[in-house]
């Protein structure tokens, strides 16, 4: 499979991971022992064997449209870094839009 | 400011490509993923939980009615309903998504290969979905700072009280072949789908609210080729009016760029409703949001046996439904036309239901109201007059309370915020005067003053009458019946 650093750095970025030229070096290696770990169950997967995402046999879990309590502004708010006005306060975006 | 050529320039040398993308946020009462109320316009953070915040350990629980709002809006756009289906994560970092990913559904919509026919000027075009998927919506950002544009925000605040409204996003294939009048098929269509949610009672579809939200894209063709061209995707576009004024502008604007023998970027631009769009982000990279499927929420399988209960229960399709009111109306096709293309056609149809006769509804609707509405420069939904207001308006010209001018007189003040007809014409005194002897007074009073063109009328000069009539309207103040005035003047004058 072989997982380059360049791979690595470019999932970090979409990540949102800084990594450094040193731990690029160290991390590739290790992804690349759990990537090849996980494609030996292509292996034994026969071609009638469907892809499996959910490793329950259930469909249509439901849930009644039903409105319950919702926290309460002063605790939603608590663990915020920054608040004003009842609102999360964060850090101007420059590269997205609104 | 960007290069603009003329519209008819830009038709003569390219034609247009659209592909539009709708949002619906569905009106159910909770949310999608958690129990957190679906209600717009309360204070901030005050309808959030653990599920919706994106906390650790949160486990979202699939709202089922909003699984069959999807179901029944993908049915009544004509779309094939997927047996099996599944979430996918979307996975981008911005402060409005709190789990750093938007639960969506990416390679299997719940809805697909759908069709629509929208009628502009009387040509039908034919509008194919190419899918409608389930996914949430993400929380409110207000940009903070000197300039209130985002490049010069210094800091956003966020409400998440939206994140994870049950939404629908319809998008369509790329829709050819309506030359010059692209920008009115876009809104068309749109339209289309907004009767559409209405009917189903899946949404309240208000644009202005964000409830209903398009994206439009477009491209230019050069006349002849079969080649797409790079599109653009504008957003911010809040009104059925928006839509057609910003394709019409960005045809203008790539026509102007390609004519130039430059090159049009795919990118995001933003809608002003000063009537200009500007560029947002560059998509000329293709984005990686890494979706896989969600593995907190099972499959969905949608059997025949569910999927019809469900199109049992679909309303009468807007195309038949306006085929109905129209012989029900007695309208002619230009009338009806007008009432369509003014976007008027619910309020007259709800104003017919409060009990008013449908021409003069019509009439309201297309004429001193529309006026209204264009001055004001909104929908004509947005504008605050309802169907039962105007209903009772005419109920009161047709008993003879008010005059035509004095209902628009009445329609000043529930501009102005008040609500109840009949209040607003006693508490300022706005109904017609009855008695005849002020009437009579004010007549003998308008003739004494104006001796020459009374004696022009005695000597059969009828039409000069006209200024006698219009003093005594105006000593009325408005509030006399024109004809009745007109009987006493020619009874004094032409016994
Ligand atoms: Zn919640």
């Amino acid at each position: 499979m072989a997982l380059t650093p360049q791979d690595v750095r470019r999932l970090g970025a979409l990540a949102r991971i800084e990594l450094t030229d040193e731990e690029l070096d160290r991390l590739a290696p290790q992804l690349d022992v759990i990537l090849e770990a996980v494609a030996s169950v292509t292996e034994v997967a026969a071609d009638d064997i469907p892809p499996t995402s959910h490793a329950l046999p259930l469909t249509n879990v439901f849930r009644d449209d039903e409105v319950r309590p919702s926290l309460p502004q002063e605790a939603v708010l608590a663990a915020a870094p920054a608040t004003e006005d009842g609102r999360f306060r964060v850090p101007r975006i420059l590269t997205e839009e609104g | 400011m960007d290069d603009l050529l003329t519209y008819g320039e830009a038709l003569e040398r390219f034609d247009p490509v659209l592909g539009l993308e709708v949002h619906v946020e569905l009106n159910t009462a909770s949310k999608m993923f958690c129990g957190c109320t679906n209600h717009f316009g309360s204070e901030p953070n005050t309808n959030t939980c653990p599920v919706c915040l994106g906390l650790p350990g949160s486990l979202p629980a699939l709202n089922g009615k909003a699984v069959e709002s999807a179901i029944r809006l993908g049915l009544a756009l004509g779309c094939s309903i997927a047996p099996r289906c599944r979430f996918a994560r979307k996975n981008y970092f911005y402060p409005d998504m709190t789990k750093d990913f938007q639960t969506s559904q990416y390679d299997e919509p719940i809805a697909f290969e759908g069709v629509v026919e929208v009628e502009v000027e009387g040509q039908t075009f034919r509008i194919e979905i190419e899918r409608a998927h389930m996914e949430e919506d993400a929380g409110k950002l207000v940009h903070q700072g000197t300039s209130g544009r985002i490049h010069g925000a210094d800091y956003s605040l966020v409400d998440y009280n939206r994140a994870g409204t049950p939404l629908v996003e319809i998008v369509t294939k790329p829709i050819r072949g309506t030359g010059t009048l692209a920008p009115q098929v876009a809104k068309a269509y749109v339209d289309y789908v907004r009767d559409t949610v209405l009917a189903l009672g899946v949404s309240d579809a208000k644009m202005e609210q964000g409830s209903l939200r398009c994206d439009a894209n477009v491209s230019l063709m050069p006349k002849g080729s079969d080649v797409l061209g790079t599109r653009t995707e504008t957003k911010n576009v809040n009104s059925l009016r928006s839509i057609e004024a910003a394709l019409t502008y960005e045809i203008r604007r790539q026509g102007a760029v390609l004519a130039e023998g430059g090159r049009v970027i795919q990118e995001t631009r933003m809608w002003h409703e000063e009537g200009y769009t500007t560029a947002g982000r560059s998509k000329e990279q293709a984005e990686d949001y890494r979706y896989f499927p969600e593995p907190d929420l099972v499959p969905i399988v949608a059997d025949a046996e569910w999927v019809e209960r469900l199109r049992a229960t679909l309303p009468e399709p807007p195309a038949e439904r306006r085929r109905r009111l129209q012989a029900d109306w007695g309208f002619t096709d230009l009338e009806f036309r007008d009432v369509v293309n003014g976007g008027a056609l619910d309020a007259v149809a709800d104003t017919v239901a409060a009990g008013c006769p449908p021409q003069a509804a019509r009439k309201w609707w297309t004429a001193e109201l529309a006026r209204r509405a264009n001055e004001a420069g909104v929908d004509l939904a947005a504008l605050g007059v309802t169907p039962t207001q105007v209903a009772r308006v005419q109920a009161l010209i047709d008993e003879g309370t008010l005059t035509d001018s004095l209902a628009r007189k009445v329609f000043d003040y529930l501009l102005a915020g008040e609500s109840d007809p009949d209040a607003i014409v006693a508490a300022h005194s706005l109904a017609v005067v009855s008695d005849e002897g002020a009437l009579s007074a004010a007549v003998d009073a308008a003739i004494a003053a104006d001796p020459g063109t009374a004696q022009r009328v005695r000597e059969g000069k009828v039409q000069a009458a006209g200024a006698l009539i219009g003093a005594v309207m105006k000593s009325m103040r408005g509030q006399a019946d024109a004809s009745r005035v007109r009987e006493l003047v020619m009874g004094r004058l032409q016994p």
